[in-house]
């Protein structure tokens, strides 16, 4: 579903390379993770693949289902089935939040050739998703992340995740900020949303995530590579003996 | 500009004007006369004019293309007053009759003891102190019509005032006046291009425990040119809210002059302005003073400019000494939607009371880009999230609104305008 193939990325504003040469591909119905020490270009991962501002491609490329992701819009990328669920949500205030997620999930429809949803069926579907995720009426009537605590807005993000039904879910840090009990909230959202037409890529420091929301297969990622790929044990072996030994035994 | 400058500019600006000096208002308008004639008009150097240059205003004539009219409120259950180019349209307008008010038109209203006697150039000559406002003077002396509004219970309706226009090249002033009596309650609203040029009074008198609303739509012409004053005097117990919604214009320049008397009363004014073009041009300029205990007074101003247009704020709250527990709170902000444009404020607060509460702020800022790009990873098209940010930077003034019809519908033109107007 997933492929990405040599991408290397600098800093648009200054000579800093970042990612040097990544590859990765993830099938459809399969978790990724990927861990990997601060700095070694996870998130500038996710924030490539998502199209945020700042960042410059110098090589390699990223499909998604065979569509180049890295030539569109962050909105096509979102219609083409991309979500990326932030390490820190953005608060809007003044923008609510349920027409927020109405107008997203009706844009991507309609740039999809779909019928938008009516505010009767919409606010049916949200409201049977936030139950799921505990998200109470008042969330969602006020402005987007504004005032949320950090649980709330990983549950947001989730909440949205559930509503725009992505193929392609990267959650970039969705354990940074949360306790055990939210942690476990949201990796149930996401498990729940587990099938076999839909793939995840799981950034993360922590193996705890992982006990939750269990991968398929594990990355470690040291300075601007994946360097060691294996199955859910090598997460394990980071929580035990940290990256220095795991990162030394290849050589990166 | 110098005296002679000045008295040289008045003489070139009121030789066409015809000078009605008949009816109940022809003292006040003597009067006015008088006083315009001692002032003259104004001039880059003074420093009431230092942000906004009075040329536009100044002018002996006035030529400006106009777009097909554009009217709010049109859903509004109200009573409609039309004027077109400045003339009253008897046959578009619906009798002026409705409960609880009485409507009379300034030109038509020619017996001697009339109740807007007391009011017509009375509040605005009252409000020409410390600052001069020669074209409210100007309003008095020479305005050709208007509307004289008395409520003296709960007006079922509101009183939709529209302006409509035909000529590209009609120059109009309107002196407006209102009297809300004791306990009674009134929502006007005006809307329309009503002119290539308009020059606008309006005096309003609210009495003990009434209640004031007005929602005002300048708009879309470019090429106009407008000048209003809003003179207010508020009692006891009173309330006072007026909001403007500005969209497009090369000239527009809104004076509200508030004298808080009464204790324990309300005044709120606020407006938004959207302006693209290195043309367009927006001043609000306030002047509230607090002469009574436990008042509360709110200014909420947003702009939103583009393509190196200006906006300009002036603002000031007076307390005078002993208006105590006096709550004033003053906010002025513009969104800058490129490098061009520009945002010049001046907010000032004069305090001699020393129980009292004020605040005020003003900021410039552009879209944030955090926000911008989260919207769209979540599959918002860009120039929808960016209209999506800006509604949201408006929000706290359209919130001003009490009527959330009435604030929907402005709303509504707001967004289509940012619709038209790529950033």
């Amino acid at each position: 579903m997933l492929k990405i193939n040599n991408l290397h990325v600098k800093l648009e504003e200054e000579e800093k390379v970042i990612l040097r040469g990544v590859d990765l591909t993830v099938d459809a119905g399969k978790v990724h993770a990927i861990m990997g020490p601060n700095g070694s270009g996870k998130s500038t991962l996710s924030y490539v693949l998502s199209g945020r501002d700042g960042y410059e491609v110098t090589d390699g490329s990223a499909t998604l289902d065979g569509e180049e992701l890295l030539e569109m819009e962050p909105e096509e990328r979102a219609a083409a089935g991309l979500f990326l669920a932030f390490q820190y949500p953005v608060e809007i205030p003044g923008v609510g939040n349920m027409t927020f997620l109405r107008t997203a999930l009706n844009a991507q429809r309609k740039a999809r050739g779909e019928a938008e949803v009516s505010a009767g069926d919409f606010l049916k579907l949200v409201r049977e998703k936030a139950a799921s995720l505990k998200i109470d009426a008042d969330m969602m009537k006020r402005p987007v992340n504004v005032g949320f605590s950090g649980g709330e807005k990983k549950r947001n993000e989730i909440l949205q995740m559930a509503l725009l039904e992505p193929k392609m879910c990267i959650l970039d840090e969705t354990d940074s900020g949360l306790d055990v009990d939210a942690m476990k909230l949201v990796a149930e959202g996401v498990n729940a949303l587990r099938d076999e037409g839909r793939a995840f890529l799981v950034i993360t420091h922590y193996q705890r995530l992982l006990d939750h929301i269990r991968p398929d297969v594990v990355h470690i990622m040291a300075n601007g590579r994946i360097v060691l790929t294996g199955g859910p044990e090598l997460a394990l072996e980071v929580e035990k003996n940290g990256y220095t030994d795991i990162l030394a035994g290849v050589g990166a | 500009m110098l005296a002679q400058a000045k008295l040289d500019a008045l003489s070139a600006r009121i030789a066409g004007l015809h000078f009605p000096s008949t009816g109940w208002q022809g003292k006040a308008r003597g009067h006015a006369l008088e006083r315009l004639t001692a002032m003259g008009l104004p001039g880059r150097r003074d420093e009431y004019w230092r942000y906004t240059d009075p040329a536009k205003l100044n002018a002996a004539h006035v030529q400006a293309k106009l777009d097909a009219s554009d009217v709010a409120f049109q859903d509004a259950e109200a009573l409609k007053i039309v004027f077109v180019d400045g003339v009253f349209d008897a046959a578009a307008s619906d009798d002026l009759a409705l409960g609880g008010v009485e409507i009379a038109r300034l030109a038509e209203s020619v017996t001697d003891l009339h109740w807007a006697s007391d009011i017509y150039g009375v509040l605005e000559a009252q409000g020409q102190m410390p600052v001069e406002r020669p074209f409210a003077v100007l309003g008095t002396a020479f305005a050709t019509d208007g509307i004289l509004i008395r409520v003296t219970g709960k007006a079922n309706r509101a009183i939709s005032i529209i302006y409509r226009s035909e000529s590209d090249t009609s120059d109009v002033i309107l002196h407006h006046c209102v009297k809300v009596e004791d306990g009674a309650e009134v929502t006007l609203l005006e809307s329309g291009d009503a002119a290539a040029r308009l020059l606008t009074v309006m005096e309003v008198d609210i009495a003990p425990a009434a209640r004031f609303h007005h929602v005002r739509a300048q708009g879309r012409s470019h090429h106009r040119v407008v000048g209003t004053h809003i003179f207010a005097r508020i009692g006891e117990g009173a309330l006072f809210k007026s909001f403007t919604a500005s969209i497009n214009g090369v000239m527009t320049r809104n004076e509200a002059v508030l004298d808080i008397a009464g204790n324990d009363s309300v005044a709120h004014v606020a407006g938004v302005c959207v302006g693209d073009g290195g043309d367009f041009h927006h001043d609000d300029t306030i002047f509230i003073t607090h002469a009574a205990e436990r008042c509360e007074s709110r200014q909420v101003y947003k702009k939103v400019l583009k393509n190196g247009a200006t906006g300009v704020f002036q603002g000031k709250i007076l307390v005078k000494p002993g208006a105590q527990k006096t709550d004033g709170y003053q906010i002025s902000q513009s969104l800058l939607l490129d490098g061009d444009s520009q945002f010049l404020a001046k907010p000032e607060l004069e305090i001699y009371a020393d129980d009292v509460k004020c605040s005020h702020g003003s900021t410039s800022g552009a879209i944030d880009d955090t926000a911008l790009f989260y919207l769209r990873s979540r599959g918002v098209p860009q120039r929808r999230a960016q209209s999506l940010l800006v509604l949201a930077f408006l929000a706290e003034a359209l919130a001003e609104i009490e009527d959330e019809a009435l604030a929907e519908d402005l709303r509504l033109r707001l967004e289509s305008w940012l619709d038209r107007h790529e950033a």
